[in-house]
Order: C-alpha cells, then sequence, then structure tokens
C-alpha cells in the first residue's frame, strides 16, 4: 500500500534560521502518528510548513500527498488535496459568521471534488449533526468566526471543520492546549470517527493527554528539527516517566 | 435617439407625473458665467425667486476660495464642466461610449443590460413601471409627495420655497453655492404629519434618470410624528460624463419625526464628488445617514445633524472604500444645540493598494444642551503597507454635562487571517473579500437586503488582484 503523506530531508527555514533539518515521515491511510518533543524542537513549524505558511520556507526535500508532490503549492491547494491542520490558534475573523465561513471552506472542497454545491439551506441541513456533535450551542453559526471565543470552542471548531472537510490527511497542532477532559473528549471522539474512515493523523503535541483519547499507531520524539526516535505506543510511557532529557544525547550523537 | 424626437420612449409615464416629458431643445456648451446659470433656470421655466436663488449661489460660489483643508482640489477645471445637460441628452448617449470596464463590471454584478444601460444614464426607462405606479397610488393616498426636484418645484412650489436653502445656505460653502447655482434633479419628499411610510422610497432613484444628475438636489421634509426611508444609488459604477458631482440634500425632521437617509454610491474613478448632506432635527426626532461611498477620485462628504431639538438623536453610519488612487475623505458631524440629545457615529473605511481613507469629524455641544451623549467609533482597515488612513476629529464641547465616547481603531489584513483561511480550501482573494465582508458587517446589515447583496459582490470585485 502506498503511503499517505511521504516527508522525504525536509528542510524548513524561517526568517532564514533553519529550524526542520533534514526531517522524514512516513504515514499510511487509517494511522495514527504522535509527534511528541520538547518546546522549540521544530514541532510546530513542521505543522506551518506542511499546510504552506508563506512565511516558511522549504530549503531542500519534498512533501508527497497522496501521490502529489505538495512541495510548492499553496495553502489552498494542499487543503484541496487532502490535507487539514487544525490550529494551536486558531485566527478570529470579526464580522464574518461561523456559518458563512464554513459554507464557503465546504463548496470550496465539494467543487473541487467534483461534487454539489451546498445552497445555505441545504448546508445548514449537511452541519446540523456536526453541531450536536461538537455540542455548540444553536447560535452558533451566527458567531464571528473564532471572535470572542473560549479556547475549548476555538478546538472544537476545528475539529468541527476537519469532520466537515473530510481530509485524507490531518495534522493536529497542540489541539490538546487549554481544554478541559470534557472538550478533550468531544475533540477526540470526532477525530476517532474520521480515523475509521482511513483519514491519517499527524497528532503534535507536547504533553501527553490527547494521546490518552487518540492511542496512536506510531509514536515519534522530535528533537531540534529532526526525528530522534521513531515507536509504537510504548514510547508515550517512556517519555511520560522520563521526559525528554534522554533523547537528547541521540541527537547529539 | 435624435434630440428633434417629439415622442420619447418613457412618454406613457407621464400619466403618473414623475416624468417631464417634452422639453424646448437646449444645449448649453461647458463653463460656468451668469448666462449659464440664466439659461437653466430659463429651461426649466422656473419662478423668479428660483432664479435669484441661483445668482446668490454663482456669486457665493465665485467669493469663496478652493478649500484646501480637506482632500487635493486643485485638479478640477469648473470651466471644463457642462452644467446643464438635458435628460434626453444624457440618454441619448451611445451605451457604446460607456467605458468597457464600466460594462464588465455592468455584468459582475449580474445587474440586468436594460437596467445596466439605465443606471449608466444612457438607457430608456428601465422597465418596472407597474410597480413603480402601485407605490405611487399608496403614496398619493397617505398624501406623501415623492418626485423628482424640478417638478417638484413645479407642483408645490409654496413648500419648496418654505424650506430650500434653509439647512443647507447658499453661501455655507463652496460647493453648495455652485449646487444652488446649477442644481437639475434629485429629489423632493414630503412625508405628511403622522404617516409612516412603509416601504423604502427607493425604486424611484433607480427608475429615474432625471436623477442621476450630477447637481442634485434634495429636499426632504418630514412633519411631526412621520417616518420614512429614503434610499438612493446603487453599487454599480456611475458613469459621469463630466467628472464633477456636487449635490446638496437637505433634510427637515420635524417633532418626533423618523428619518433614514440611506446612500450607497460607485462613482467612476475620474469624479471629484463632493457633496454638502445635513438634517435638522427638532424635539424628539431621530435622523440617520446611512452613507457608503466607493469610487470617484476624491469624495468630500460629513452627512450632518443639527439636533435642534430636546430628546433629538442622531445616528451615522459612514463607509467609505478607497483603491488606487483613491482618497476618500468622509465622515460626520453631530451639532448638539439643544439638552437631552444623543449623536452616535460610526464609521469604517478600507485602504487598498495605496488609497487613502479619513475620517474627518466634527462633535460641537453648545453651552446650553445639558446632558448630551455623544459616541464617536472609527474603524479603519489597511489592505497593504502602501494605503493610508487617518482621523480628524474635532471636538468642541461647551459645557460640562456631556457624555462622550471615542474610539478608533486601524486594523491590517494580516497574513495569519489570510493563511487561516486559505488552509480550509479558500483562495487568497476570497479570504481577502471575506475578511473585507467581515469587517463592514456592522453596516452591510442596516441596509435594504438587494443592496447588502450587492455590496459584497462588490467587494469581491474589488479585492479581486489586490494580492500577489
Amino acid at each position: 500500500m502506498n503511503h499517505l503523506l511521504e516527508i522525504k530531508n525536509l528542510h524548513v527555514s524561517v526568517e532564514g534560521k533553519e529550524i526542520i533539518k533534514g526531517l522524514e515521515l512516513l504515514i499510511k491511510a487509517g494511522e495514527v502518528h504522535a509527534l511528541m518533543g520538547p518546546n522549540g524542537s521544530g514541532k510546530s513549524t513542521l505543522a506551518s510548513a506542511l499546510a504552506g505558511h508563506p512565511g516558511y520556507t522549504i530549503s531542500q526535500g519534498h512533501i508527497v500527498l497522496a501521490g502529489n508532490d505538495i512541495t510548492g503549492l499553496k495553502p489552498e491547494e494542499r487543503s484541496l488535496l487532502g490535507l487539514f491542520l487544525a490550529f494551536q490558534y486558531p485566527v478570529a475573523v470579526p464580522g464574518l459568521t461561523v456559518e458563512h465561513f464554513l459554507r464557503t471552506a465546504a463548496n470550496s472542497h465539494n467543487q473541487a471534488r467534483g461534487e454539489k454545491e451546498l445552497n445555505p439551506v441545504e448546508f445548514r441541513k449537511s452541519v446540523e449533526t456536526e453541531i450536536k456533535a461538537f455540542k455548540f450551542k444553536h447560535d452558533f453559526l451566527e458567531r464571528g468566526l473564532n471572535d470572542g471565543f473560549s479556547g475549548g470552542e476555538k478546538k472544537r471548531l476545528e475539529i468541527l471543520q476537519l469532520a466537515l472537510l473530510r481530509p485524507k490527511l490531518a495534522v493536529l497542532d497542540e489541539t490538546d492546549s487549554g481544554l478541559d477532559v470534557d472538550a478533550m473528549k468531544i475533540v477526540a471522539a470526532g477525530v476517532n470517527r474520521l480515523i475509521n474512515n482511513q483519514m491519517g493523523v499527524l497528532v503534535i503535541t507536547h504533553y501527553q493527554r490527547l494521546l490518552h483519547y487518540l492511542k496512536p499507531t506510531h509514536v515519534h520524539v522530535m528533537v531540534s528539527g529532526q526525528i530522534v526516535k521513531s515507536a509504537g505506543p510504548e514510547l508515550v510511557v517512556a517519555v511520560e516517566t522520563d521526559g525528554y532529557k534522554q533523547f537528547e544525547p541521540l541527537y547529539a550523537a | 435617439m435624435p434630440p428633434s424626437s417629439k415622442v420619447r420612449p418613457d412618454e406613457g409615464n407621464y400619466r403618473y407625473g414623475f416624468h417631464d416629458v417634452i422639453e424646448p431643445v437646449y444645449s448649453i456648451p461647458p463653463g460656468l458665467s451668469a448666462r449659464v446659470v440664466d439659461e437653466i433656470s430659463g429651461i426649466k421655466s422656473e419662478p423668479a425667486w428660483m432664479l435669484q436663488r441661483r445668482i446668490k449661489g454663482l456669486a457665493a460660489f465665485e467669493a469663496r476660495p478652493v478649500p484646501s483643508w480637506g482632500a487635493d482640489l486643485s485638479a478640477i477645471d469648473f470651466q471644463s464642466i457642462c452644467y446643464y445637460l438635458k435628460p434626453s441628452e444624457r440618454q441619448a448617449a451611445s451605451w457604446d461610449k460607456v467605458p468597457e470596464k464600466i460594462k464588465q463590471t455592468f455584468d459582475r454584478l449580474g445587474i440586468p443590460q436594460a437596467e445596466a444601460k439605465f443606471l449608466s444614464g444612457v438607457g430608456a426607462q428601465y422597465d418596472s413601471e407597474t410597480v413603480y405606479h402601485n407605490l405611487k397610488e399608496e403614496w398619493k393616498k397617505q398624501g406623501v409627495i415623492f418626485m423628482d426636484m424640478d417638478f417638484g418645484l413645479k407642483e408645490h412650489p409654496d413648500i419648496v420655497k418654505q424650506y430650500f436653502g434653509t439647512v443647507v445656505p447658499l453661501n455655507d460653502n463652496k460647493f453648495a453655492a455652485l449646487n444652488t447655482a446649477v442644481w437639475s434633479g434629485g429629489s423632493f419628499v414630503y412625508v405628511p404629519k403622522g404617516v409612516r411610510v412603509t416601504m423604502p422610497l427607493q425604486a424611484y432613484f433607480r427608475l429615474n434618470a432625471q436623477n442621476m444628475g450630477q447637481f442634485e438636489r434634495t429636499l426632504i421634509i418630514a412633519e411631526e410624528g412621520s417616518t420614512v426611508n429614503y434610499v438612493e444609488g446603487c453599487t454599480a459604477p456611475i458613469y459621469a460624463v463630466d467628472s464633477l458631482h456636487c449635490a446638496v440634500v437637505e433634510i427637515i425632521a420635524k417633532p418626533y419625526a423618523r428619518v433614514r437617509y440611506t446612500t450607497m454610491q460607485n462613482w467612476s474613478n475620474d469624479v471629484y464628488n463632493l457633496v454638502t448632506k445635513r438634517a435638522f432635527a427638532c424635539e424628539g426626532a431621530t435622523v440617520e445617514w446611512v452613507d457608503g461611498n466607493f469610487g470617484s477620485r476624491v469624495t468630500m462628504k460629513y452627512p450632518s445633524v443639527f439636533l435642534k431639538g430636546r430628546g433629538s438623536r442622531a445616528d451615522v453610519l459612514s463607509l467609505a472604500y478607497a483603491g488606487p488612487g483613491q482618497h476618500q475623505d468622509a465622515g460626520a458631524k453631530a451639532i448638539h444645540l439643544a439638552s437631552d440629545t444623543s449623536s452616535n457615529i460610526v464609521s469604517k473605511s478600507i485602504s487598498r493598494g495605496g488609497g487613502r481613507t479619513s475620517y474627518r469629524g466634527l462633535l460641537h455641544i453648545a453651552a446650553q444642551a445639558k446632558n448630551c451623549k455623544s459616541k464617536v467609533k472609527c474603524d479603519a482597515l489597511l489592505m497593504d503597507p502602501a494605503s493610508r488612513s487617518d482621523t480628524y476629529p474635532t471636538n468642541d464641547v461647551r459645557n460640562s454635562q456631556v457624555q462622550l465616547e471615542h474610539e478608533a481603531t486601524v486594523s491590517k489584513v494580516g497574513e495569519e487571517q489570510l493563511f487561516y483561511m486559505r488552509a480550509r480550501g479558500l483562495s487568497e482573494n476570497e479570504a481577502t473579500s471575506l475578511i473585507v465582508s467581515g469587517f463592514i458587517e456592522p453596516i452591510a446589515r442596516e441596509l435594504p437586503m438587494e443592496y447588502a447583496v450587492e455590496l459584497n459582490r462588490l467587494i469581491e470585485l474589488e479585492m479581486e488582484g489586490s494580492v500577489g
């Protein structure tokens, strides 16, 4: 079986400074990969570079998503090819309703898939079950996008979008930060539902909390811009017990 | 249509009394002089007092210098402008002469060609007389007068004489003086005591080419306890034969009347748009200006409310968009002359591609006006580093029993906002226009629905090619 995501010898720099230094990663459909690492190891830089943030320069290497080389593509092109980034800090757009934004995004994806675009009535119907699943109140569609949202609301909206856009690969960037246990369960249930539909997941996290709910198949530790250790779920326990210090010699070597 | 033709396609409307049909064929060459003013008044067979007004207006115009405190007006050549165009001449101009860019914009705004021709000032009557006729009957029953200003002067000379120039005196400013000297068209609205006009008075402006003049004069009188909502303009670009638009709008809101005046205009990019809009609010009255300014080279427009009666209220929503080469100098004035009056001003401006927006506001609270409240909120959105936005608020407060709030923000369309939306599959243009639409949403929601829809489409068009 082909890989859903292939990252080969990736080098990424921000404002002239190299942050990611030759990273390699392979993910298959239905797999859940956890990427752990201390602050400043380059985890979030990887997330932004995967999604095509214009401030992040890929100086070497390739990113291939479902057979398409997306290394030089625009963020919207990557999204339409099936990459989804759940943001660590979702951005507010005052005055733009959640509904208008979600409908525009959903219709961009429908169009790219050759499916029918939804009119406002059809869209409302299609989003109703998700609103319930993510425990939003009824007025939520009329609110300004992420405007005045609590941390938990923002993160739940990220995963609601994930459910709505049905990507091939989801990158969750510190989705657990700022979540209480109840919100974490809602978020995890949403992701697990999609994993069953063969979505691949890359969970980027500093802590282990979310991994109790998401059950990774693969775990990687990233230090100083490289993956220094890859193993199965047992690696989570090693990190929990002994921290990241143990991996630093691996990088130094 | 040849100018000698006696029959015009819209002659059928004459029986509804909203079109002056047969007028002698005159043409007045460009330039401004006493003779031109005399001729304009003569063509319209005006009463002597109006001619006198015009002549005084001309004198005031000539006596005043071009104002230098605001936008750059030095390039206006007053002698190259045509001050009177017969409506038939406007209509007889060829569709072919309308610039291609404007035609394309009509297409993309989804405006049918018949209406597009009309809106661009070259078409025949837009065919909606049936609807219009029914409204007309309704208004007539209520005693509401709503007609072209030239026609208003003919039909209701006493009312016009009583109020014309009482809100905006002929020597108020250079451009109000010019308008007084050469005005043509505009609307005349009279709402009797206690009458509530439920339908916005708006179809008219879209239907009547005479209103699309460049020196129009509008007078609205709302008697005690009446309500009226007047809507003019549209978001389609207005093709101007000459590069000067200089209008005057006067509103008198009698005690406990409520008047809302909505303007949404998009002048072609060579036009100097210099408009004086002012309202008097008597005791307990409310005046609301909703003013949207797109297009033009320079706009200077500061809708004002004189709060003359106790407990009166002013609401101004101002929206300005300046693209490359444009300067929108817009704002609002609230003059509190009586106690317990309140004013609320919201200004939103967008600058892109080196465009410049300025908010210029005046808040005056007289010594005798106690317990007044005023709130001013100015938000500017800059689309790129080359664009510019300034605020020039003037507060002149003569007593201490006031409650004032002033808030100004400048925001930039951020890379993070764009990236977030693009990461969901939106193109950069789509994302930009959604950000801008969100920014102006507080104003868009006050517009009649079709205007709000058009406004959003216009924003989408303006944002195309704004990036990259």
